[in-house]
């Protein structure tokens, strides 16, 4: 009972990117404990989707997305993207790998280097990677900026810090967008934003994907905006997988008592929705010393013997809808908290 | 009001703060930036208030003028802030000494920065408790842990011990709100107390600070950008857009019937969990206003659907709706009105021929 299960891998031909059993752990100083901050997760990204990663601070999501670009190389497990195994890949190979995924950061002002001039930051993968003479690598990066509704002049003569945080943000895209990846991993990057201007980059974001071919991982902790943008969710916690679903089922019918606590505890804009009691105490514990079995179990509602011992897998409890949780919710009741402990495991 | 005169000679309801044509500017070498020009409200003691708008609204800088809080130098404040009857605008740090901490308690966004790394937690709860209610130091410690344990810390006692370091992020806030609530403040401003907290955790602070606003009698200024933080927690919402106060209302009245379409249009562009997903978002073209050079007119003119001539020429004032005074609204043409309703045909109409 490792990982925790791989029943919602696909066998389709347009899987673009196969991540199986990621493990990544960090030392804790010269204690000889380790941080487990990925412990065995798995899933699949089909060409043309957007996959959400969600969860709470520490849940590894964010880890996760970096090791999919090996920084830095997962301790273990595989991660297959368009056919090359990216774990064992070495040197000019793993560059090369590594221009077909883009990265988008949570601080987009930070994320671009203060002192060079925005058509230069765009610009400077292709210079890297030699890609045309230099006028057609200018003729791109305008194209792009344009695109991205950013003025190509004023990226000219400007350096990130005249811009604003959301402008910063779409610059951060043209850059992710200028060696035609085919995968772009995004980490938190409307989290810093307002709302209105949140709104404009997931438009954006959504028009790009559609017009490139892209591929999205959108890692965030707001469920409301992972819902907008993906066709897919996996939620996590603590560095296991809870629930992975297409995303209007997982917030319609949330099967984990996991994903229902996170959807619940989302403030509603309207005063006419009484505010509930507060959903769950306390915080997740730490990823040092994960509890056994179900790693939720000491904060979930519906918990028993058998989820303090044994580790639930991922199973399909509906189409397309897998859960990993000994007694999940099903059609919005939550199960009586003992149960028999032969509920059927597959 | 001589009736509700109360224990401790204070008063239980009634207004607690009145802020009039209050404005913030700051001199730059770019000019004179007019971050809050010309806000007036007053807000009830025991009610929370949630005062809402995008990043440069002025939101932040309001609320730290009333405290007291603003830089000194290059800033021209104006109007006035009346905290309990007294006149409390361009006091004095030494003045203010007495009212912080003891009347007026602030929590912050970022819990990491705003406890001191190097002092033991208890010591930092202490600190206001010996130095502004004057208690010996056993007094203190006790008090200490149980405001800990007030804001529903686990092991009170073995966290007065503690670094801030030792403190996850939900914890460290917990503990700021202890240290604000110390003194029994009449008042507390929390300048986007939940922004980096996970989702969770927001949850349990917000109510956190609901049950300690209802348990104490206390008023609550609640500074964020999120409208679904402010929507279970207020009593009532003051909209910011660019230095004014544009839309304040009771919070059920303004999400029924708000007037101010800035107001709309920020409640439109908020991805919602009950629709579809891919559902196209609707944004506010553009940007905040330059407050070194607002717009003539409205402020909101240039990036509102609905603006006319007239709103790109006269200031709309604040004035109440006619059917709720406690409903005031600054537009031309508020939502609902013949107007609006015409421009709204008008683009939709434009939005059926482009597509």
């Amino acid at each position: 009972m490792a990982g925790t299960g791989k029943a919602h891998l696909r066998d389709t031909d347009d899987i673009i990117l196969r991540v199986e059993d990621l493990v990544m752990e960090f030392p804790v100083g010269r204690t000889g404990l380790k941080v487990n901050a990925v412990s065995g997760i798995s899933f699949d990204v089909r060409r043309g989707e957007t996959l959400g990663l969600v969860g709470e601070s520490g849940c590894g999501k964010s880890t996760t997305g970096k090791a999919i670009m090996q920084l830095p190389r997962p301790t273990s497990g595989s991660v297959l993207f368009e056919g090359n195994e990216l774990t064992t890949l070495e040197g000019q190979a793993m560059r090369e790998a590594r221009t077909r995924m883009q990265m988008i950061f949570q601080d987009p002002i930070s994320s671009l280097n203060p002192r060079r001039k925005v058509r230069d930051i765009v610009r400077e993968p292709l210079v890297i990677w030699k890609r045309g003479l230099p006028t057609e690598q200018l003729d791109k990066v305008d194209a792009l900026l344009e695109e991205v509704g950013i003025d190509p002049q004023r990226a000219a003569e400007s350096q990130p810090h005249q811009f604003s945080g959301g402008q910063c943000q779409r610059i951060s895209i043209a850059r992710s967008l200028v060696l035609d990846p085919s995968l772009i991993i995004c980490d938190e990057p409307v989290s810093a934003l307002d709302v209105s201007v949140q709104a404009q980059v997931l438009n954006l974001l959504e028009d790009l994907k559609a017009k490139h071919g892209l591929t999205l991982i959108f890692v965030a902790h707001d469920l409301a905006v992972v819902k907008n943008i993906s066709d897919r969710v996996a939620v996590m916690y603590l560095g296991k997988m809870c629930e992975v679903a297409p995303s209007d089922v997982l917030f319609e019918a949330p099967a984990h008592h996991y994903t229902a606590v996170l959807k619940d505890s989302i403030p509603v804009p309207d005063p006419e929705i009484a505010v509930g009691k507060v959903a769950i105490e306390g915080e997740p514990p730490s990823p040092v010393l994960p509890p056994n079995g179900c790693r939720f179990h000491p904060r979930c509602p519906a918990a028993d013997e058998r989820c303090s011992t044994e580790e639930p897998q991922l199973r399909e409890i509906a189409d397309n809808h897998f859960v990993a949780c000994h007694h999940p919710i099903v059609g919005g009741e939550a199960p009586v908290a003992v149960r028999s402990a032969t509920s059927p495991v597959s | 009001m001589s009736t509700q005169l109360q224990t401790s000679g204070r008063i239980e309801s009634g207004t607690l703060i009145e802020v009039e044509n209050l404005s913030t500017h700051f001199s730059t070498p770019r000019g004179v930036v007019r971050a809050v020009d010309g806000v007036s409200f007053t807000l009830e003691r025991g009610k929370a208030l949630g005062v809402v708008g995008e990043s440069g609204s002025g939101k932040t800088v309001l609320s730290r003028t009333i405290m007291g809080l603003q830089p000194r130098r290059g800033t021209r404040l104006g109007g006035s802030v009346r905290f309990e009857g007294k006149e409390i605008l361009g006091l004095q740090p030494k003045q203010m000494r007495g009212v912080w901490g003891k009347e007026m308690a602030m929590i912050f966004q970022d819990p990491m920065t705003s406890l001191n790394p190097l002092m033991k937690i208890g010591r930092q709860i202490e600190e206001p408790l010996r130095n502004h209610l004057g208690m010996t130091k056993d007094d203190a410690t006790a008090t200490a842990k149980r405001l800990l344990q007030d804001v529903r810390i686990p092991e009170a006692e073995r966290r007065l011990q503690q670094y801030p370091h030792e403190l996850s992020g939900g914890m460290r806030q917990r503990v700021m709100i202890a240290i604000a609530m110390a003194c029994g403040p009449t008042i507390l401003f929390a300048d986007e107390p939940t922004t980096a907290l996970d989702v969770t955790v927001q949850a349990q602070i917000l109510d956190l600070i609901n049950e300690q606003r209802r348990e104490r009698n206390m008023s609550v200024v609640l500074v964020t950008h999120d409208l679904g933080v402010v929507a279970g927690h207020t009593d009532e919402i003051a909209v910011m857009y660019g230095g004014k106060l544009v839309e304040k209302a009771p919070t059920r009245r303004l999400f029924a019937a708000m007037k101010m379409p800035y107001t709309e249009a920020l409640m439109q562009s908020i991805p919602k969990l009950e629709e579809p997903s891919h559902t196209r978002l609707a944004t506010i073209p553009g940007r905040p206003p330059d407050l070194v050079n607002p717009p003539v007119g409205c402020r909101f003119s240039p990036r509102c659907p609905y603006a006319s001539d007239k709103c790109r020429e006269e200031e709309p004032p604040l004035i109440p709706t006619a059917d709720d005074p406690s409903h005031s609204y600054a537009c031309w043409y508020p939502v609902g009105s013949p107007e609006y309703l015409e421009a709204r045909a008008r683009l939709d109409a434009q939005k059926v021929k482009v597509a």
